[in-house]
């Protein structure tokens, strides 16, 4: 058998396989993938027949000052959101395998958040924030902070900082547990080899610790990016994307396009473009490990 | 006894960890502290507010009056029904694929792991309509199978990529002793191979089951028949109208839905000690 048709039945055999997954994939993810791709181009609207319309949606979307405001939010909320959970996430996992007393209840401790659906984190969060019950108000006004409650979720310039403490929160058990299986696969010999060389912490951190675990940050750096961009749940619950579209994240503007108000074309191509955006995003991602992997 | 300076330093830094530590773990729990709190206040006590984390009389009504509310039980059942089907279904079907596509490198293989990357940056929007669609000509909207086949591959690419991290690294020798003795490859990938990395398949059949568990948009969009519906989509139904005055409810409710995650995140974890998933997290 020649090199070709042996490839080409590795291909058949293995396109076996693959069948039970291929058929979902393609019928559940593909399918519908491709089609709503296709509706950004359309003038869909629920309930009515779907007409292609090009780019009219994106000139639209263009001059669409609500559709700037989410992504500016978006992008506010994925970079602080991302940017919080990275730093503890790497704070806590650096102290975690530094051979703490307590690891075993502190890492099934740490992952409470991550055990919880997002809906349920945004209603505890709802009410560590209410104005009148709420236990942060209560705190802050003990300690002699504030004078008045605050109502964190209404008020312009509280709700984002408000919202971005719950979704860091969210993620951190996430990063943490990720960039604590990275740093174990480093090898230990390689420590002890620096200890010998009597390297300070801060040595053995930035020369050994963070090279090494560089793939692995790129990683979990790209994931939450993508995550957080498209987060929904959490927000959804605390906030509705209020007050004044303060919270709106991309996601929301295009569910609230699609099922408040029908125009699904539109919200499709909110979709769309948030598409190109992540890939930009996945593209650097990409290029990093490649050049690890070449390395 | 002499104290080096080494171990009074070695010492400020221990302590500095516990400290650091134990400020995270507050923000970490409190909010599930405070939840599980509030779960066992009576409502006046709840409206009031104040610093009361333990109550001051424990209050159990809000769990009494979930088990009369059958509405909330028949969604519970819903989620482990559809959460624990599509966990089943999704590690059945890829484990012999995750197998093939360590082992042969070809095209398709290169197009699937293609599909589990760019899997993560599809803004769910885009696909849930169309995807109403299909599930209507195949005549499986708001059941509870057509969720389990959407979750099926809202897990695939989370549950393949796991799976092929850890079988790259099983020795080749153990497949060929295996077809040295006449096995096929279904035979080998399932009798072989499964209990091989049962630890692991454990681990990732976790991860599969908290995804449906937790997840909302899909559910919320896709059930519309109230018998139907899952416990998160349930939940946010309490978080509208009626809001504070059955905050109390809400909170137990939330607790209870908490607690299967939670059982399963402490096996993880232990797993996670003995090292078992220490496999790359990289692509």
């Amino acid at each position: 058998m020649n090199q070709h048709s042996l490839k080409k039945s590795q291909e058949f055999s293995q396109l076996k396989i693959l069948l039970p997954i291929l058929i979902p994939i393609i019928l559940f993810s593909l399918l519908p993938l491709g089609r709503g791709i296709y509706l950004g181009f359309t003038d869909y609207t629920l309930g009515s027949s779907i007409k292609f319309n090009g780019f009219e949606n994106y000139f639209q979307l263009f001059k669409d000052h609500y559709f700037w405001k989410s992504f500016q939010v978006g992008i506010v909320w994925t970079i602080a959101v991302s940017l919080g959970q990275l730093i503890l996430g790497m704070v806590l996992a650096l102290l975690l395998h530094s051979r703490i007393k307590f690891f075993s209840i502190y890492s099934v401790l740490i992952v409470i958040p991550w055990a919880m659906p997002p809906i349920i984190r945004g209603i505890v969060w709802r009410q560590i924030y209410d104005p009148d019950s709420g236990i942060l108000n209560s705190v802050l006004m003990h300690l002699n902070m504030i004078a008045h409650p605050i109502n964190w979720l209404s008020s312009f310039e509280h709700v984002i900082p408000a919202v971005i403490v719950a979704g860091i929160w969210g993620g951190v058990p996430q990063t943490t547990i990720f960039l604590l299986a990275g740093l174990k696969s480093i090898s230990s010999d390689i420590y002890d080899a620096a200890k010998i060389d009597g390297a300070g912490l801060w040595a053995e951190f930035s020369r050994i610790t963070l090279p090494l675990l560089k793939p692995t940050l790129a990683a979990v750096i790209c994931l939450n990016i993508l995550w957080n961009f498209n987060s929904f749940g959490l927000v959804y619950v605390l906030t509705q994307g209020g007050p004044g579209g303060m919270t709106r994240l991309p996601m929301l503007a295009a569910y609230e396009e699609a099922f408040r108000y029908g125009y699904v074309g539109y919200a499709a191509a909110i979709g769309n473009v948030m598409i190109i955006f992540l890939s930009i995003i996945l593209y650097f991602y990409l290029r990093i490990q490649f050049k690890e992997q070449v390395k | 006894m002499m104290l080096s300076v080494r171990s009074v330093k070695q010492f400020i830094v221990k302590g500095l960890s516990q400290i650091i530590v134990l400020i995270l773990l507050i923000y970490l729990v409190f909010p599930f502290i405070w939840l599980l709190s509030i779960s066992f206040k009576s409502t006046p006590e709840i409206v009031t507010g104040g610093l009361q984390i333990i109550p001051k009389n424990f209050y159990f009504d809000h769990y009494r009056s979930i088990i009369n509310d059958s509405n909330l039980i028949q969604s519970v059942l819903n989620s482990l029904q559809v959460s624990i089907l599509s966990m089943t279904i999704t590690l059945l079907i890829a484990l012999p694929a995750a197998y093939s596509l360590v082992r042969y490198k070809t095209k398709i293989k290169n197009a699937v792991l293609g599909w589990i990357l760019a899997s993560q940056i599809f803004p769910a929007i885009l696909i849930i309509i169309p995807l109403y669609m299909v599930l209507r000509y195949l005549h499986l909207t708001d059941s509870i199978l057509g969720l389990t086949m959407v979750y099926v591959v809202w897990e695939l690419p989370f549950v393949l990529w796991m799976l092929y991290g850890y079988i790259k690294n099983i020795p080749l020798e153990l497949e060929e002793a295996a077809f040295i003795d006449g096995a096929t490859k279904l035979q080998y990938v399932y009798r072989i191979l499964f209990p091989v990395i049962l630890p692991a398949i454990g681990a990732t059949a976790i991860f599969a089951f908290i995804i449906s568990w937790n997840e909302f948009l899909f559910a919320l969009v896709l059930m519309k028949n109230p018998e139907n519906i899952t416990l998160p989509v349930q939940l946010s139904r309490f978080t509208g109208m009626e809001g504070q005055a059955r905050i109390g409810l809400l909170a137990a409710a939330s607790c209870l839905a908490t607690i299967p995650s939670l059982v399963l995140f402490t096996f993880l974890i232990k797993g996670f000690k003995s090292g078992l998933s220490s496999g790359s997290v990289k692509f």
